[in-house]
Order: C-alpha cells, then structure tokens, then sequence
C-alpha cells in the first residue's frame, strides 16, 4: 500500500510540476499577477508530495519490503537500519528522487525566502524549477521506477555492495546532490534574467547566496568524497581523476568561478553576461555528471547499473535545459550591456583573472574526462587520459591562481594599486619563501612538493595579512580587536576559505613525499618505514554484523616506544560473497599511519603500509573552506537584500 | 557543455555577437556525440569497459587444442567455433594458478546452469592442478583444450588471464573481455550481447 502511495505521490509531484512550469511564467510574460502567485504554493505542494514520494521509499526500506523490486536488489534484511536507510538512495532509481525532492526543497525555500524577490522574478525562477523538476520526474516515471513490485516475493533481499556499507559514504551523495541542485537555482535565476532580459546587481545579490551554498554543499561531498576513497579503498590515494570524480570537481569549479564573478555583478554592475553563462555552465556539469555517471558511457567504480534508453532519456533532458538555456542566451545576451568601468587593476580586474584561470582548469579537466569517449567515436582509438596529464596541465594554471588569490583580496573595488597590496603582503611572501626554502634544504623534499608547501604558506598568511590589515593589526592594534568584531562576516569567510585551501594545498604536498612499502611478514616480524617499527603480532579471525573477518595486529613502535597498534582488516560478507579491505589508519593530525591486509601466503600475511605526511589536512582544509562558505552565507548582508554598503551601484 | 574561454568576460557585445553562440555550438556537438556513444552502447560498437580486440567481427583464428585427460571433457579446435552454432559460445582462457579465475569462476557456473555453452582453454597449466581446479570449484566447460604453451593465447591476442570472447552463431568474434568477469559485467554486457546474437 505505502509503495503505491509512493508512486501516486511521485505522479501527484509530476502534475505539480508541469503546472508549475507554465502559471507563473505565463503570468510572468502577461504581467498577471495572480497567475504569478501562484508559484510559491505549487513549489510548496510540489515539496509535500516529494516528501511523501521519499518519505514511502525510506519505509519500503526499512521494514525491508521484498515486495518492492529496488529493496530486492539493493537491501537486506541483515543491514543495519542506517544502511537500509541510505540503500535507498545508493541506488540509481532512489537517487533520483532524492534528487527531486532536494530541487523541490529548493523551490520551496525559493518561494518561502524569497519575499523580498520582485514578483516576476520569483515567478520566473520557480518556472524554471518546474521545468526541470519536470523533466527528472517524467524520467523517474517512465524510466526508473522506484516503487516497482516484484511477486512472489524473495524471501530476502540481495543485498548492497559491502564498499557501500560506510557512515562517510551514506552522506556523500546527498551532500552532492544539494550542491549539485543548488545549481538549478541558479540557473533558474540566469534563465529568468534571459526571459527579463535583465541583468542588475540585485540580481547578482540573489545569485550569490545560492551559489554560495550549492558550493559549500559541493565542497562537503567532494572532500568526504576523497576522504572516503582514502581510507575505504584502501589505496591510500586521496583523489584518483576518475572521470566520476572529475564530474563533481566540474560543477564546483564552474560554481567557485560563479561565486566570485556575481560578487563582481552585485558590486560593480558588470560581468553580467559572462555570470549568466557561469551559471548556465555550473549547471550545465551538475547534469553532465548525472549522464555520465547513470548512461553508462564510461567506465568507473562509481557507475551506477545503468540502461541505455536511460541514457537517452537523460541525454534528451540535458540537451533540452542545456541547449535552451544556451540559445536563449545566445539570443538575449547581447541586451545585457554592462554599465560598470572598468580597471585591469582592481578588485575586478583580480576576479576576471580568477574566473578565467579556473574556467582554464576547468576546461582542461573537462577536455581530458571526456577526450577518451569522443576519441573512441572519432577515431575509434583505445586511450586513457590518467594523472600524469590532469597534474601536469592544471598545475600550471592553479599556480597562478594560488599567487594571484591573495593579492586579489587585498585589491580595492574600481581602481587598485598593484604595489599597495604587495607591500602589505611582503611578510606573507617572505614566509612563504622561507617555508619552501626549508622543505627543500632541510626536509629534503623534492621541488613539487617544496612548492606546494611554500604556495600552502602563502596563503594561509596572505589571508592572514587580508584580515591583519582590515582590523589594523599593525597601525592600530589597541582597536583591533573591536575591528575584528565588527568585520563582516563575509570578509571573516572570505579570507577562511583562501586559507583552508592553503591547508588542502599543504596536505596535496605531504602526499608528494608520502612513503609506502609493500612487505610479507609472519608473526613477530616487522619492518621498517618512515622512522618506525612496523611488528605484524599476529592475525585472527572476527564476527561482524554482516560478515566475516580476517584482522591482523600491527604494532608501529618509535625508538622502542609503542605509537599505536592498527587492525586492518579483510571482510568477507556473507550475503553476496564479497570481500573489501579496511585500512587501519592512525593520525596525529600531522601525519597518517595506514596500513592494509592483503593476501596470506605461507603463513606470513602481505601488508601495505604507508607513511602519510600531512594528510588529514586535505580533508581539514576541505571544510575549512565550506565552513568559511557557510561563514560569509551567514552575513547578514547575505541574508536580507539589504543595500550593500560603498562601492555598489543603486538596482536599476 | 564545454568550458571555452570563449564569450570574453566583458564582450564587446557587437560585432562578436557570434561569440555568444559558441557555447551552444559546442554543446550541441557534445550532446550529438553524446548520442552516438549511446547508440554504440545498444548495437555493441561502443564499449566503456572492453579491451578492443583486433578480432572483433572476425574468426577466430585456427587451432586444434589437446583435451585435458583426466575431466572426460572433449577438447577444443577451431572447427568448434564455426558457423553455423546452434547458439552462440563463451571462450574463456584460465588457469588453476590465476586467483582472479576464482574469483570469476561463480560466473562462468551461472552461465553454464543456464545452459549457454562455455569452452574453456587452460592457459600454461599443469594438468594435475587445472583437473583439481575443477574438482574443487565445480565444472562449467563443454569442451576444454590445453593450451600448455601458451601457443593459442597469443594468437588471440589474449592479454592474460583470465580473458573471455562471445563467439556469435556465424563463428564470429564479437566481444572480448580481459580480466575477471563479476557478477555486473556478466548482467550489464555479456547476457544482453548473448540475447542480441541467440
């Protein structure tokens, strides 16, 4: 009964949404108020019958209905409740609603939060909502039903991939999806300001809290994301340039791009049609990677079980949003004529040089993710674009970012002065040299991760030196604390989250000169690596909720003095016979000791042990960043439309 | 689709009004590939996963394995796989000492209980150990041929093992996989290929 309440939710969601695609917008076109009025309750009703929709599918999977075909393939009974619970969108069909109902919980909050939006506007966007939420909801109808029976029931069902069974992993993608949804809006407000055919700083300042928080979602799934591949697959990498994973880096790049360029539409009133085109983009890779990932035409360990008349339906909808909204840019553009100045040194001038590095990354990760693919059909040649390409074709254009993003904080709006800010920060430049100077003539490290580590420093005390300078640390430090309290919270975020990529950035480096050893030792043996004891004491079998276990004790001793012991462990699970392994891991914040079981040969086990130097600060650093996202959404400035202080020009 | 650095951030909007079209252009061009990538997923000429063989669409070429005495199981030559077969052939190169060939070996089981016929060529094997191999882990092959050289798995072109081809009824070879087969490669790619060529 709940699944078939499910499904007509789900339809109910559906007639929501194409009614909510043509009201408010026609209303909008026709000047008809009432018709615009109706958007906020239709995204309001949409929302009730999504979370009624996902609401009946969690209770599918909870009482473990085998009643249901998407239980049966992807849950059982053994589970622990948490994992039933996040089975339900482990799987390609219950992603999908998950996914509408994050984009109907963004209409909705669009149409709650939303008073002060003028009304066209607001009509406007939450068409577009209704479009898209549309679109993904004809597909899960027709496509990938999630409430499909299956009779006579299995008596169990078949289970869920082990490597999937993790608390990281449960909240990974739905982290993403926020991020990725929160997207739609703002394409939702690019596409509307087409519709208006304007583009002003208002618009700007309704753009940005979103794309702030799609981004801080984004930044969240994509650190837990690495972490998760850190200490779950048990390869000790951190980021592998799988094309799955590049398709998440995408949307963010575009995103971090779109940040700073609409702060340049609120304050300057210029950048208008390059934002638009941001935002379309950003977009435009959330829902690349949702066909990517789900049509099958690649190969990754992420995949979902994929058909390819999906594929077509997905392509399909992508073509439609994607190259509608590039039409109609194409085609309404040209009436978005910036009215700010414009100075190459200046704040501006420091944020256009942003955007066009990141959106060079952007274009070369894009360009190497999907080059194989289309060398397949061009020449039908057989290649694989790895890590050796990504690293060396983005290092290049991040380092100019890294060196320029500290200068362009300290940049004033309309006209900068170049040399100002460099003496403000030849402290920063100057640690910044002795920390690199000291990794390569003291630490020994090898030139790459020498530099990132003096690139790391130079951020962390470039946005130190941004925030010294606001508060007037060295011209007046007896009022700087006062300063300090009144900064806005936006500048607070701001100069976080360039420092937290200065910590990632230290982390990225450490790895550079991580060590690794692969060794067969028996027990009472051990080696050595990195500086310490590593004694394999033994291997014993253990009994968990849902599988069996091979665990070996490893105690890593320095000088004579036991540091930690570490359990890694192979699992067999029981229900669909596969095995994973568990690294063991062991961080004193300032490195990473991880260790993985192999194979047992001859009585002696094989382990794989690593000596991970600053590790844990890629993932730190990660939601340093997101927190000083989350930090500068809470500006009351953010909050409210409340007129920004200097420097911005008065809404047409 | 693409990220070209196209539309300048600050366009002089006239006269490079063309500009704002490239985006569309090249996102058309990706969906339209896009589209083809999908279509050679459905008639088999698109394939994320395999290994291209240079034989694919081709017979295999000829040979004439021994059988391994101690199964009772007919050996295995290349007039095997010639057209016409009643239904199209799994070929599945292996060994006793290839840990991933056990790991695949539950595959290879499923196929056979379904009645699609598996030949298997033992790769560089002892026969003692492939005869206990299959003792132990159950027998999914109708005809087996040792190829103790190596000889025949050189002129497939095969890359180690264990490395499996679907042999359509004309006696063609239409898909080759190298490595082992789990339980989604034999669902999302072999069983749909063996209804396409049934």
């Amino acid at each position: 009964m709940i699944p078939e309440l499910g499904h007509f939710a789900l339809a109910l969601a559906c007639i929501i949404a194409i009614v909510q695609s043509v009201l408010p917008v026609v209303g909008a076109a026709r000047g008809d108020a009432r018709w615009m009025a109706t958007a906020a309750p239709l995204a309001v009703g949409m929302l009730l019958a999504m979370g009624a929709a996902f609401g009946s599918l969690l209770w599918a999977f909870a009482v473990n209905d085998t009643t249901v075909m998407n239980v049966v393939a992807n849950s059982h009974s053994a589970k622990p409740l948490i994992y039933k619970l996040s089975g339900s969108w482990g799987n390609h069909e219950g992603s999908m609603v998950l996914w509408v109902l994050i984009l109907a919980l963004c209409g909705a909050a669009v149409a709650g939060f939303g008073r002060d939006l003028p009304t066209a506007l607001k009509a406007r966007v939450i068409g577009v909502l209704g479009w898209i939420a549309a679109g993904f909801l004809l597909f899960i109808i027709f496509t990938s039903n999630p409430f499909e029976r299956v009779w006579p029931p299995p008596p169990d069902g078949q289970g869920l991939n082990p490597v999937l069974q993790d608390p990281g992993l449960a909240m990974h993608p739905p982290t993403l999806y926020v991020g990725y949804v929160g997207y739609a809006v703002t394409f939702a407000f690019a596409v509307a300001a087409l519709l208006e055919g304007r583009v002003d700083a208002a618009w700007g300042r309704w753009v940005r809290p979103w794309a702030l928080g799609a981004w801080c979602f984004l930044t969240v799934g994509i650190t837990m994301g690495s972490w998760w591949a850190y200490y779950e697959l048990g390869w000790g990498g951190y980021w592998f340039w799988d094309p799955v994973e590049n398709a998440s880096l995408l949307p963010w790049l575009a995103g971090t791009a779109l940040l700073h360029s609409s702060i340049v539409v609120e304050k300057r009133d210029t950048l208008k049609v390059w934002s638009v085109l941001l935002a379309i983009l950003a977009f435009t890779m959330s829902l690349l990677g949702t066909f990517l990932v789900r049509s099958g035409v690649l190969n990754s360990v992420h995949a979902f079980a994929s058909d390819p008349g999906r594929g077509v339906f997905i392509l399909a909808l992508l073509m439609i949003y994607v190259a509608g909204a590039l039409a109609l840019f194409a085609w309404r553009a040209p009436r978005l004529a910036p009215t700010g100045i414009f100075a190459p040194i200046s704040r501006e001038g420091a944020l256009v040089v942003n955007n066009l590095l990141i959106c060079s990354i952007a274009a070369v990760v894009l360009a190497g993710t999907l080059w194989p693919l289309f060398a397949d059909i061009l020449t039908g040649a057989k290649i694989s674009v790895g890590p050796p390409f990504f690293n060396a074709a983005t290092a290049p254009l991040a380092i100019p970012l890294v060196v320029a993003m500290p200068i362009g904080a300290m940049m004033p709006w309309k006209r900068g002065d170049l040399w100002a800010a460099l003496q403000r920060l030849w402290w920063a430049a100057a640690s910044a040299m002795l920390i690199g100077f000291l990794c390569l003539a003291l630490a020994g490290y090898p030139v790459w991760p020498a530099l990132g580590m003096a690139m790391a420093a130079w951020l962390v005390m470039g946005a130190a030196a941004d925030v010294a300078d606001r508060i007037g640390l060295f011209r007046r430090p007896s009022q700087a604390w006062r300063r300090a309290l009144g900064l806005p919270r936006a500048a607070w975020g701001a100069a976080i989250a360039h420092g937290a990529l200065g910590i990632s950035i230290a982390g990225i480096a450490g790895m550079g000169v991580a060590t690794d050893t692969l060794v067969q030792l028996a027990a009472g043996q051990s080696t050595r690596l990195a500086g310490y004891e590593w004694r394999m004491d033994g291997l014993s079998d253990e009994i968990g909720a849902n599988y069996r276990a091979r665990r070996a004790t490893v105690t890593v001793l320095r000088d004579g003095k036991v540091v930690t012991v570490l359990h890694p462990e192979r699992r067999s699970f029981i229900v669909d016979n596969q095995t994973t392994s568990e690294a063991a891991i062991h961080t004193n914040a300032m490195r990473d000791l991880y260790a993985v079981l192999g194979e047992e040969r001859d009585g002696a086990a094989v382990l794989r042990l690593h000596h991970n130097p600053f590790a844990p600060w890629i993932w730190f650093g990660g939601l340093a960043m997101a927190l000083g996202g989350m930090l500068s959404l809470s500006d009351r400035r953010m909050r409210v439309a409340a007129p920004a202080p200097k420097g911005a020009t008065v809404p047409a | 689709m693409s990220e070209t650095p196209a539309p300048a951030p600050a366009p002089a909007v006239r006269g490079r009004r063309w500009m704002l079209y490239a985006p569309l252009g090249l996102a058309t061009a990706a969906g339209a590939g896009f589209l083809v990538m999908l279509r050679g997923l459905q008639t088999g000429d698109y394939n994320p996963r395999g290994v291209p063989s240079a034989l694919l669409g081709r017979a295999p070429p000829d040979f004439s394995l021994p059988p391994l005495d101690a199964s009772d199981l007919p050996g295995l030559s290349a007039a095997d796989l010639r057209a016409p077969l009643p239904s199209p052939v799994v070929v599945n190169f292996w060994a006793s000492w290839c840990v991933p060939c056990i790991v695949e070996h539950p595959q290879l089981m499923r196929l056979s209980r379904d009645g699609v016929p598996v030949f298997g060529i033992n790769y560089k094997d002892r026969p003692a150990d492939a005869a206990g191999f299959l003792t132990r882990y159950g027998n999914p092959f109708r005809r087996l041929g040792r190829d103790e050289p190596g000889r025949i798995a050189i002129d497939w072109g095969v890359y180690g093992v264990p490395e499996t081809y679907l042999i359509d009824r004309q006696g063609l070879i239409r898909w080759r996989y190298a490595g082992p087969m789990t339980p989604e490669i034999l669902d999302q790619d072999l069983r749909p290929l063996l209804r396409r060529y049934a």
